[in-house]
């Protein structure tokens, strides 16, 4: 177990000239130990070099990782002491599931009455106790994927365990089992664990702290009411959240907001800049008013859609879909309606350059 | 499980017709000739006799048959032991990428390009004691190296040169099953801390499995057929060590005129052929099984 801190960048082609040429943008980043972290984002965003770099399968072109105050760039994986489980099923295919297992502790020498209690263990917490002795090789893709995650977790003294989307292959129903199983497996063993992912719903679900990636820079770091609540950056406000923010520009001219034309008082704990900024509202906070409501703006409704529990009103703002999820009847709204939202209230961010105003 | 019946059209017949008459002219009629000549002895292109198994009993018994048989196999076991490992390291040598890779793969492949005879040929000047690279060098270290006098050395060189001409197969076959493993597996066995010879000895040889069948099975039928290159560079000797099954029978044939005997053999042989490759395949598809079912990766 360790506490890991990176201060690096990478590209994977000598002499990177511009941004684009780096898989990672110089960072400085820290993962407390015992803690459970996701990094999510796009594909091609950096995930997984970061959680390669970090296992040491990737040394950075610049920059030093660091594990519990000792700089570890140069060494190995084995040396690290790190596990890592992969997108695709690894697994040795001449082995039983027993030696799938039992293979990286044989590999570090440890005694055989220790590997055969942490081996029962292991399977025992996958449901895996009733197939120990087959061969691994004729097994289903989540079958071999459990064994994957298995030799991850098998070894207990581990400075960390990544896992690289290592649910891909496993279908939903079994998705959820062991997304809980490794979570109680996190509280258990107080282990170190970061997950690469590109779907919110299993960072938001496994993480005490995300790492929002997109385009070799991590944009926030937090947990998941603050990616919520208040986006650092407009990707992680569009990344997540289903739908993600809307976005609408406004203007604030001498202290006066002007939003579709129509210019709003702002609300006296706000502190904006002058010029022009981006304004911000989760479709969860956009609420239906009428004309009489300071602060509302005119909207054109061109959807709305029922979602089972709840409304998502789709409109239009001065050309800007804006969306609007409605927990309360509105019935009778048809496409080509006009209706009032406020979109000025405690909820809403705004931004300058993508990065949020504080 | 369809319940439907599908209608009788015995026309269909005639569709399969060009197919069997391909294998009738190409494999069936020359393998009955053969079996006709078997049966009977041929005393002048006018008489003949029906002889019966007299002929197979005969071939059975045939004291000089037995040894050329006993050669063989152990030739073919030879090239086997030595090109299949061998075949492997150069595998696991060979450069994965770049420009380094194709021109190893060319240099790799050289020596397949080259024809059986011409093969035999470069082997009969290199390993001449008086001229030949090989033979002078050995000469010069001390060693009274004959290929055409001393039968262990005739033995060795035409092994040496089975070996120098196919073992790029095996390594060519090893490095394209090398090479369809995900980097994946390599980076799991880091983190598993696996040693050299474990990632070896649990990935890369199971892997490898599929194509090494291949290369086992292509080695032992080829091996066991060798007449060219033995027959250009010893034409058998000296005596008989060098005189594997199919020169012997080539002997019998051309040289001796013997139709019956040697079409007997020749069907003796064919099965031999046939049951060993038979025994290797199953062999090594139970042990496929046994360990993964690797072949239906490959």
């Amino acid at each position: 177990m360790a506490r890991i801190e990176l201060d690096l960048a990478h590209a994977y082609r000598p002499n990177p000239a511009q941004d684009s040429d780096y898989a990672l943008l110089p960072l400085k980043m820290t993962f407390e130990d015992g803690g459970a972290y996701a990094l999510l984002g796009p594909s091609g965003c950096g995930k997984t070099t970061m959680l390669n770099i970090m296992s040491g399968l990737v040394t950075p072109s610049r920059g030093s990782v660091v594990f519990d105050g000792a700089d570890v760039t140069r060494r190995t994986p084995q040396e690290r002491n790190i596990a890592q489980v992969f997108q695709f099923p690894v697994i040795y295919d001449t082995m039983t599931v027993a030696e799938n297992l039992a293979f990286p502790l044989r590999n570090r020498k440890v005694p055989q009455d220790q590997i055969r209690k942490r081996v029962g263990e292991i399977a025992e917490m996958l449901d895996m106790s009733g197939q120990l002795n087959q061969r691994a090789a004729g097994l289903a893709a989540d079958a071999k994927q459990k064994i994957s995650l298995g030799r991850g977790l098998v070894r207990s003294d581990v400075s960390a365990v990544l896992f690289d989307e290592p649910l891909t292959v496993i279908d939903p129903h079994l998705k959820w089992q062991l997304r809980r199983k490794l979570k109680q497996i996190h509280h258990e063993l107080k282990l170190t664990l970061i997950y690469v992912t590109h779907d919110q719903v299993e960072a938001l679900t496994f993480a005490d702290q995300i790492v929002v990636m997109t385009r070799g820079k991590a944009v926030q770091v937090g947990p998941a009411d603050a990616l919520f609540e208040r986006p650092q950056h407009t990707f992680v406000g569009h990344f997540i959240g289903s739908p993600g923010m809307n976005f609408l520009p406004v203007e604030v001219v001498a202290g006066v907001l002007r939003l579709a034309g129509r210019a709003i008082a702002i609300p006296p704990d706000l502190h904006l800049p002058e010029g022009a900024l981006q304004l911000g509202i989760r479709p969860e906070y956009v609420v239906l008013c009428n004309e009489q409501v300071p602060g509302s703006v005119p909207a054109t409704v061109t959807r709305l859609q029922d979602i089972g529990t709840y409304l998502m009103l789709t409109t239009t703002v001065q050309d800007r879909i804006v969306k609007a999820r409605l927990e309360s009847d509105v019935a009778g709204l048809q496409a080509g309606d006009q209706v009032w939202l406020q979109l000025i209230g405690e909820h809403s961010c705004f931004y300058v350059n993508e990065e949020l105003v504080p | 499980m369809s319940a439907v019946s599908k209608p009788v059209n015995q026309k269909a017949w005639f569709l399969v017709l060009p197919v069997i008459l391909c294998v009738a002219f190409s494999a069936i009629v020359p393998l009955m000739t053969v079996v006709n000549y078997s049966v009977q002895d041929i005393i002048s292109p006018e008489r003949r006799v029906f002889v019966g198994t007299e002929w197979f009993v005969a071939v059975m018994r045939d004291q000089e048959l037995h040894s050329a048989l006993l050669r063989q196999l152990v030739f073919s076991f030879a090239v086997l032991l030595v090109e299949i490992p061998l075949g492997i390291l150069l595998a696991l040598s060979m450069p994965a990428q770049g420009w380094k890779s194709s021109a190893v793969l060319v240099l790799v492949a050289l020596s397949l390009l080259i024809p059986w005879n011409v093969v035999g040929t470069i082997w009969q000047i290199f390993g001449r004691s008086d001229i030949g690279l090989f033979g002078v060098m050995l000469q010069r270290m001390g060693f009274d190296y004959s290929y055409t006098g001393n039968a262990t050395h005739a033995w060795f060189t035409v092994l040496l040169m089975d070996v120098w001409h196919w073992t790029p197969l095996v390594a060519l076959l090893g490095f394209a099953g090398l090479r369809s493993i995900p980097d994946a597996y390599y980076q799991a066995a880091r983190i598993d801390g696996a040693s050299k010879f474990a990632v070896f000895r649990y990935i890369q040889l199971p892997k490898m499995q599929g194509v090494l069948v291949i290369g086992v099975l292509l080695r032992f039928m080829d091996s066991f057929m060798i007449y060219t290159e033995p027959f250009v560079l010893t034409g058998g000797g000296p005596g008989s060590a060098t005189t594997f099954l199919s020169q012997y029978l080539t002997q019998k044939a051309v040289g001796q005129f013997d139709l019956g005997p040697a079409a007997a053999f020749s069907l003796i042989y064919f099965l031999i052929i046939l049951l060993m490759c038979f025994v290797l395949y199953n062999w090594m598809q139970s042990a496929g099984t046994h360990s993964g079912e690797e072949s239906d990766h490959a």
